[in-house]
């Protein structure tokens, strides 16, 4: 908010990307590619994308298929065992504690922090309820947290995650970048 | 066993359980304390629920252009929710509806004036 021609300088570029991953949405809830499907989903596309502008979304890493499949199948495991958990909570009697947990995240992309948020947040029992792109702070809401070890443990996973994040999509660069920082904190 | 017995079988065993998860999530909101924990309860489970009475679906159908569609469903389940569930919780906190007492470690109010981005 401080810096409004920056932000309205990173929404002016177009973005060809977009727009094909919405008209490809399109054809898929149609069920069928017509001609018809693509143009009208070209045409819907065009619109959302010149009248609600976003930064362009930044990367330059390449997919890597074993982090991938991590990140992936750890993701469906901790969907079904988070979810256990909390239809848990809401069967016991007493009603479960919670926290506002601080969460500083170690890469510098827009992309990799919105997909750690987003995979945090799909994972029952956690939410993001403040983010903060200047210092990449994450501030997520926690269900059965009771204590400050508990809230460790949830950092520390919420870390794992932006790692398997990073190591499933980041370039060179980034994994060097993100090792060094790894290093840094321990020392 | 068939294989429309095994698919039969597979897609009872999904929706049952994605029927019930999604269940649980509606007790949760009954019965949760305050809005930020509902919201646990409310857009979790279901997202489970969801994906796995798709996926019965799916076994059932068969079919690219129906698995296409069951996917795009799923996907745009999967990148909508967090969202609305982030600005809604964001909503409750910044308005204090909180119960404080179920609260027990709380690190964004000490720093909630400074770096708004």
């Amino acid at each position: 908010m401080s810096a409004p021609t920056a932000t309205t300088q990173r929404h002016r570029k177009f973005q060809w990307p977009l727009l094909f991953i919405l008209a490809g949405f399109w054809v898929l809830f149609w069920g069928s590619v017509t001609p018809g499907t693509v143009v009208s989903g070209l045409a819907v596309a065009l619109f959302v994308v010149m009248v609600y502008p976003l930064p362009p979304i930044v990367f330059d890493g390449t997919i890597h298929p074993v982090g991938m499949l991590r990140l992936i199948g750890r993701f469906l495991t901790d969907l079904v065992v988070a979810s256990i958990q909390v239809a848990g909570m809401v069967l016991r009697k007493e009603h479960p504690t919670s926290a506002v947990i601080q969460v500083d995240l170690r890469s510098q992309s827009d992309l990799y922090m919105t997909l750690t948020g987003e995979l945090l947040t799909l994972v029952p029992g956690s939410l993001v309820v403040e983010a903060r792109r200047s210092t990449r702070t994450l501030f997520m809401h926690v269900i059965g947290i009771r204590d400050e070890a508990d809230a460790e443990r949830f950092r520390q996973a919420a870390l794992d995650q932006e790692r398997r994040v990073v190591f499933a999509l980041g370039s060179q660069a980034e994994l060097a970048a993100y090792r060094e920082r790894e290093e840094g904190e321990r020392r | 066993m068939t294989w429309p017995v095994i698919a039969d079988i597979i897609t009872s065993v999904c929706v049952l359980t994605g029927a019930l998860l999604s269940l649980i999530a509606a007790v949760g909101l009954l019965r949760f304390p305050d809005l930020l924990t509902r919201m646990h309860a409310g857009t979790k489970p279901q997202v489970l629920g969801l994906l796995l009475i798709l996926v019965g679906v799916g076994v059932q159908f068969g079919g690219p252009d129906h698995i296409g569609m069951l996917f795009a469903v799923a996907m745009f389940q999967l990148l909508t929710a967090p969202i609305s569930a982030h600005m809604v919780g964001r909503a409750a906190y910044l308005y204090r509806h909180v119960h404080e007492e179920y609260l027990v470690i709380d690190e964004l109010m000490p720093v909630m004036g400074d770096g708004a981005e």
